[in-house]
């Protein structure tokens, strides 16, 4: 009796299982036949980009106010008309720096808010776990707010660009710097556990064509780096050259100075803006602070003369209420501007495959407010080819000797001499 | 041990629930009680129930849109390790502190043999038409998770209390630890894992409305099956009346002749394998795994969506699956919704979510301390009692 039943529960169950897998096949969608088909996330009058970013957590500290910017930069073009006509949209989510959380906010704004593409996508950890799930959904992952090497993979990753100098090339130039003016020193590098630290300290050792002294690590979960600033103290290190994000840069030179340990910093470009490095140091953070050394490619927020720093200055007034007006607000703003100029480039018929060609085709020829042309073409998706580095004096930190260009292989670090672009009038490139 | 039902009754802590909550979702109508004949069997009862869950759900997905079905899937490896972990809390009255590090042993374990199966060349990177390997990977990943379960169960079985919070503790805290110390596990990024796309063949079956989402849902479907279905049955076995005397009184299960250690070890190993089982299908969904994922916080999120959800039954776990994928999302979605100052929406953005699941812990502990399945059961009674009382 109880063998019949069991029989009976599992042809029953079987024949439920079955009629659910049939009720799920349904009639494919039929592709309309017409000329042009516009992207999920462009209509006539809008285009959607997406973003993942460090709103909270441990990496905000100056990188929440990256994506604002971009969004007033957005917002003041526009108020301008727009982009043939369409207004950008602009959606923010916070992924708190956390990897398996920038999964679900990409997914949720590439399946759910149907994004065109996603921009800027802020961090190395974070953006390396959805890059193959943006690949498999065929949307653009327009200049990742990273330096590292992967971004630039044309071809595993057609889809994905990269803007900022990759962190090889920023090494090399900055290994250079130090084998010139700092020989003879004991140089150490004090890096982020992740393809972020492993591309910088490649790229210092090709520059300086030699082993560091002291190599040490950190992760962004554990903000004890008291250990690490021991043991490079500990080795002799004469320069410590940095791949940080801000809050660790901070870290790094606070806890060195406890334990009298005050080295010459250089940091990598992105953790090394002098108003978000200083300010969670305190009071001390201007003495501390004194011939710090890092990179840049872009206007520095500082050189109030600079037409590119009067343009975003007068828009951050007028479209970001004012924030305190710093690297990271130059940085977000020209993210905006090189997104409309490829917007523009891509033409008015806006398709993934138009745009992606548009970057790779022409954008080598954008001219905006980098010092350092960008080395985008069809076999090359990195983004500024190189940096030049800038010092701090009496609390301001100011660019010297000249823009120098090199890439992450082993081409020679060679300078750039063309003077930089000056902003259209209205402030909005043209086509 | 006697095979009747009356084994269920507590005397300590909230009301356990009837036996018909113990299976069926909030939803569930099934009549209380255990009715002679077909329905009878427990084994058989418990198989009806999830094949019709599954069968539902699976009719779910189909309507459901790709991210849907994405945050379905994470719900259900949610609910996979809460309701393993409401074995040993609310049935065996142990405290784990550590399970989001479980998990991470199941994840790591899953991901490094999918990826050791992908180089030595059973996966095809493009086609992957391969996919009993995750099968394979997610039965590496749980056997790990129950020798890290043993290992754990040994000590937890010799401590009480404030002794075995704090040693779960200190192992949520070591193995994010170990992840970033080993240049094997590639710190922070993590390692990332090729797993198969949903099977070619069964894509030609079903058509192009079968998306990929759908698929890994189906993957969670089928693992939260396996995991309840199973642990519906352990509760009403031997072992769960086992696991509930030792709960209720060590001395009087010592004295019918339980071996209270075992028992306690029993359930750590039970409860561990679903959390590797959990964590490797997290790593499925994300193609990742990272110790970020597997932080201390998840492990403190996993006992309070327990408080929250209802100790001691299966719906209980599946409020607490909801609140943790729900809270999250919906507070993201208000805070985007409500136009608040940018400067505002940076300081909302992933701080709210915490300040509402401790509101909610607080609300719970003074409205309903059984939990949101002790409220709903509440309601429940109170609804039957003002249709009873006109007939009666």
């Amino acid at each position: 009796m109880k063998g019949l039943v069991t029989r009976g529960l599992a042809v029953a169950s079987s024949v439920a299982m079955i009629a659910v897998l049939a009720a799920c096949s349904s009639t494919p969608d039929t592709p309309a036949d017409e000329p042009y088909v516009a992207p999920q996330g462009v209509t006539d009058t809008e285009i959607i980009f997406g973003t993942h970013q460090p709103l909270t957590g441990p990496a905000s500290g100056g990188y929440s106010k990256i994506s604002p910017a971009t969004k007033a930069y957005f917002d003041y073009v526009n108020a301008n008309g727009g982009v043939y006509g369409r207004k950008i949209t602009y959606k923010i989510m916070d992924d708190t720096y956390n990897p398996a959380t920038t999964q679900t906010v990409v997914r949720q704004l590439v399946q759910q808010d149907k994004v065109f593409a996603i921009l800027n996508g802020l961090g190395t950890p974070t953006h390396t776990g959805v890059l193959d799930f943006l690949k498999e959904s065929d949307i653009p992952d327009l200049f990742v707010a990273s330096g590292a090497t992967t971004w630039n993979q044309p071809s595993k990753y057609p889809g994905t660009f990269a803007v900022q100098p990759d962190y090889t090339t920023e090494g090399k130039v900055i290994g250079n710097y130090v084998k010139t003016n700092l020989a003879g020193k004991k140089v150490c590098h004090f890096g982020q556990d992740d393809d972020f630290g492993r591309d910088a300290l490649a790229g210092l050792e090709k520059g300086l064509g030699a082993k560091v002294t002291a190599a040490e690590k950190y992760v962004t979960s554990n903000t004890n780096v008291a250990p690490q600033m021991s043991a490079l103290k500990d080795a002799g290190c004469e320069v410590v050259v940095t791949a940080t994000i801000p809050g660790f840069t901070s870290l790094a030179i606070g806890r060195s100075a406890g334990i009298g340990f005050t080295p010459q910093w250089i940091a990598s470009g992105v953790g090394g803006d002098y108003n978000t490095v200083s300010t969670p140091l305190g009071a001390a953070g201007k003495t501390l602070m004194e011939g710090f050394l890092t990179t840049g490619y872009l206007p520095a927020a500082t050189n109030a003369d600079d037409p590119w720093v009067k343009l975003f200055t007068k828009i951050n007034t007028d479209y970001n209420s004012g924030a305190t007006f710093d690297g990271n607000i130059v940085y977000g703003m020209s993210v905006g501007y090189l997104t409309v100029q490829a917007l523009l480039a891509a033409g008015k018929n806006l398709t993934v495959e138009g745009l992606e060609k548009a970057i790779q085709d022409g954008g080598a020829k954008f001219k905006g407010p980098g010092i350092v042309p960008f080395a985008y073409s069809a076999t090359s998706h990195a983004g500024y080819a190189g940096v030049r580095m800038s010092k701090v004096t009496n609390g301001v930190q100011a660019y010297f000797g000249s823009a120098l260009t090199t890439d992450a292989a082993d081409a020679p670090v060679k300078e750039y001499t063309e003077a930089p672009a000056v902003p259209p009038t209205n402030g909005i490139p043209t086509a | 041990m006697s095979t009747t039902e009356q084994a269920h009754n507590d005397q300590a802590g909230p009301p356990a629930p009837p036996p018909s909550t113990l299976l069926g979702g909030p939803t569930s109508t099934a009549p209380a009680g255990g009715p002679a004949g077909v329905l009878g069997s427990t084994l058989l009862r418990n198989l009806l129930v999830t094949v019709v869950c599954v069968a539902v759900m699976m009719g779910l997905t189909t309507v459901l849109g790709p991210f849907q079905n994405f945050q379905l899937a994470y719900v259900l490896a949610y609910l996979s390790a809460l309701i393993g972990l409401n074995v040993l809390i609310g049935l065996n009255g142990q405290l784990s502190l550590g399970h989001g590090a479980i998990m991470a042993v199941g994840g790591y374990s899953m991901g490094f043999t999918q990826n050791a199966m992908v180089d030595a060349g059973y996966v095809d990177n493009r086609a992957f038409a391969l996919w009993w390997t995750v099968v394979v990977s997610l039965t590496v990943g749980v056997l790990a998770a129950i020798v890290a379960g043993l290992l754990i169960g040994l000590a937890a079985a010799r401590l009480r209390g404030p002794y075995l919070a704090g040693v779960t503790l200190a192992v949520a805290v070591l193995v994010p630890g170990i992840t970033t110390a080993f240049d094997v596990f590639n710190g922070d990024q993590g390692i990332r894992v090729s797993v198969p796309r949903r099977p070619p063949a069964l894509a030609k079956v079903l058509g192009p409305s079968f998306t990929n989402e759908q698929w890994q849902a189906w993957v969670a479907l089928f693992a939260v099956g396996l995991v309840g279905l199973l642990m519906a049955n352990l509760i009403r076995s031997r072992y769960g009346r086992m696991f509930k005397a030792v709960r209720d009184d060590e001395v009087a299960a010592q004295l019918s002749g339980i071996n209270v250690a075992r028992t306690q070890i029993t359930a750590f190993v039970v409860s561990s394998a679903t959390a590797g089982l959990a964590g490797g299908v997290f790593v499925f969904l994300v193609k990742n795994s990272q110790p970020g994922f597997f932080s201390l916080t998840l492990s403190l999120y996993l006992v309070l969506a327990l408080v929250l959800g209802g100790l001691g039954s299966i719906a209980g776990a599946i409020w607490g699956a909801l609140f943790l994928v729900a809270v999250p999302y919906l507070t993201a979605q208000l805070s985007r919704g409500l136009h608040v100052p940018p400067d505002l929406e940076l300081r909302l953005s992933g701080n709210l979510p915490l300040a509402i699941f401790g509101l909610a812990l607080i609300l719970v502990t003074i409205i309903a301390p059984g939990g949101i399945q002790a409220l709903v059961r509440r309601i429940w009674a109170w609804l039957y009692g003002l249709v009873r009382r006109p007939a009666g």
